[in-house]
């Protein structure tokens, strides 16, 4: 089982979202954030000077995968609904899952996802 | 002249002032949460220069008396000269020359504020201020003037508009459409914008707009007598006719009772019965109500499908709706004015002109205006500023 942890642009989550449906993967879970990555923010130009808006929304979209799905066909989707080509769209951190419980029945294993 | 009509006018004239800040709050709730505040921001910024502008000159191209003629006022009026808050003036024997000014200074104000629409999300403030002062002196105050001046065109020819169907909402709609043309759409228009931010806002903003109405079609009686109370009447049922109309089509076509079709539908039937609140019959108003709403409907629902981003849909709210009420207007007076069922055909005819030289004027130099100030001073944030909002890019503030 792995975990992916994504953040993308808010705008973007419907595109996301059709694209992973069609694929297949059902449960996942959205939160919506505020952050930078390695630019820190969007430099502008007001009146006084630049300026930068540091705390930019993003979308945090988690989900477990089980063995059966195709980790690298999940993230192929995910990038081409979240892509635009410009600096801010985001990032996908993978990770490994030791356990899965579902809390109704207290079934375990990835058989539950 | 009596206490009686002063004090009614002047509520009147409040009233039709709140619906500004209302109208804030219905586009603002339709739009992405990082451009509400801006949004308020253009409206509130819309009293103050309207104000500021109508006081100057605004207030004298549109009602002073004629200069080039009938197509614009003179400057009698600039600066409130002439302007007296003791005795009556030309336009109503029944109230002071200044409670006439200042209620007709709201209704500028909203019409200046309806337009905002094409503009949301993307245009700098100040080309957004630089436009509205412009275009009150240009587009509002000449076809003002038309319709209600002493020597207007318009009114010479016989053009019945009760409280501003043409000259508030077809000239509001028929501008922002072509605004919208130069402007152009907002990026990522129409899949990355998703849903309204906040349909609360939209229906505090529609009832507040519901409110200042009754103030903007009673008044225009311009006499706290039985035509104000029919026109508050009319107001009343068209609205809920619209409202209740628009909400079943929107039901039938999605399965979903959704609030915000009710709401613009109650906007489209207020839109409507505007120019025919004090010429018609209360059973009438019903009829005009909920004719728009299927006229409407079917503008909106276009317009959506097409790639023109009137972001706010006053196009197909107040052009369409109101250009319905006109000519609705020529078929059903019946009280003060003859219309077509009152065997008066050629109404009709007069208020196609008075339809089509608004809706060609309005369309046209806003267009024009639009395109100049996009040349020169330019128009819209860069796309940095954009995709942050401008509650933060313009305004430095944010929810």
């Amino acid at each position: 089982m792995k975990k992916l942890e994504c953040y993308i642009r808010p705008e973007k989550l419907e595109q996301v979202k059709k694209g992973l449906f069609d694929l297949g993967v059902r449960g996942m879970t959205i939160t919506e954030v505020k952050g930078h990555g390695t630019q820190r923010g969007i430099k502008l130009m007001g009146r006084g000077g630049e300026y930068c808006v540091e705390w930019i929304d993003k979308i945090r979209l988690e989900m477990v995968l089980n063995e059966k799905q195709d980790v690298e066909e999940v993230i192929e989707i995910i990038m081409e609904n979240a892509v635009t080509g410009n600096p801010g769209d985001g990032k996908i951190f993978i990770m490994p899952v030791e356990d899965a419980i579902r809390i109704r029945t207290g079934e375990r294993g990835e058989s539950i996802l | 002249m009596a206490e009686a009509d002063t004090a009614f006018l002047l509520i009147c004239s409040v009233l039709v002032f709140i619906m500004t800040p209302g109208l804030a709050l219905f586009y603002g709730g339709l739009l992405r949460k990082k451009n509400i505040i801006s949004m308020f921001a253009m409206c509130f910024v819309a009293i103050a220069v309207v104000g500021v502008v109508w006081f100057l000159l605004g207030y004298s191209l549109a009602f002073s008396p004629n200069f080039l003629g009938g197509f614009i006022g003179g400057l009698n009026f600039a600066s409130m000269a002439n302007v007296s808050f003791m005795n009556p003036g030309i336009y109503s024997p029944a109230i002071q020359d200044m409670v006439y000014m200042i209620f007709q200074l709201m209704f500028a104000v909203i019409t200046a504020a309806i337009i905002a629409s094409p503009f949301v999300e993307r245009v700098k403030f100040s080309s957004f201020i630089v436009f509205i002062a412009l275009w009150v002196l240009l587009v509002y105050a000449p076809i003002a003037h038309w319709v209600w001046g002493d020597g207007g065109w318009l009114k010479g020819l016989g053009a019945l508009d009760f409280a501003g169907g043409t000259v508030v909402h077809v000239n509001a709609g028929f501008s922002a459409l072509a605004i919208a043309l130069v402007i152009k759409q907002r990026r990522g228009y129409p899949k990355d914008l998703g849903e309204p931010s906040n349909i609360p806002y939209v229906l505090l903003g529609t009832g507040l707009l519901w409110l200042g109405w009754f103030g903007f079609n009673g008044g225009s009686s311009l006499q706290a007598n039985g035509i104000a109370a029919l026109a508050m009447v009319n107001t009343m049922f068209s609205a809920c006719a619209a409202g209740f109309v628009w909400l079943i089509l929107f039901w039938i076509k999605t399965g979903k009772a959704s609030t915000l079709a009710l709401a613009t539908g109650i906007l489209a039937g207020l839109v409507a019965v505007t120019p025919a609140a004090g010429f018609v019959e209360p059973w009438e108003a019903v009829v005009i109500g909920m004719c728009v709403s299927v006229i409407c409907f079917v503008a909106l629902n276009l317009r959506s499908k097409s790639r023109v981003d009137e972001s706010l849909d006053a196009w197909s709210v107040h052009g369409v709706g109101g250009l319905w009420g006109a000519l609705a207007t020529g078929i059903f007076a019946s009280i003060g004015a003859a219309g077509l069922i009152a065997g008066n055909p050629g109404q009709i005819l007069i208020q196609l002109i008075d339809i089509l030289a608004t809706m060609g004027y309005a369309f046209g130099v806003s267009f024009g205006l639009a395109w100049v100030l996009k040349k020169t001073i330019g128009l819209r944030v860069n796309p940095d500023e954009e995709y942050i909002g401008l509650d933060i890019s313009q305004h430095g503030e944010k929810l």
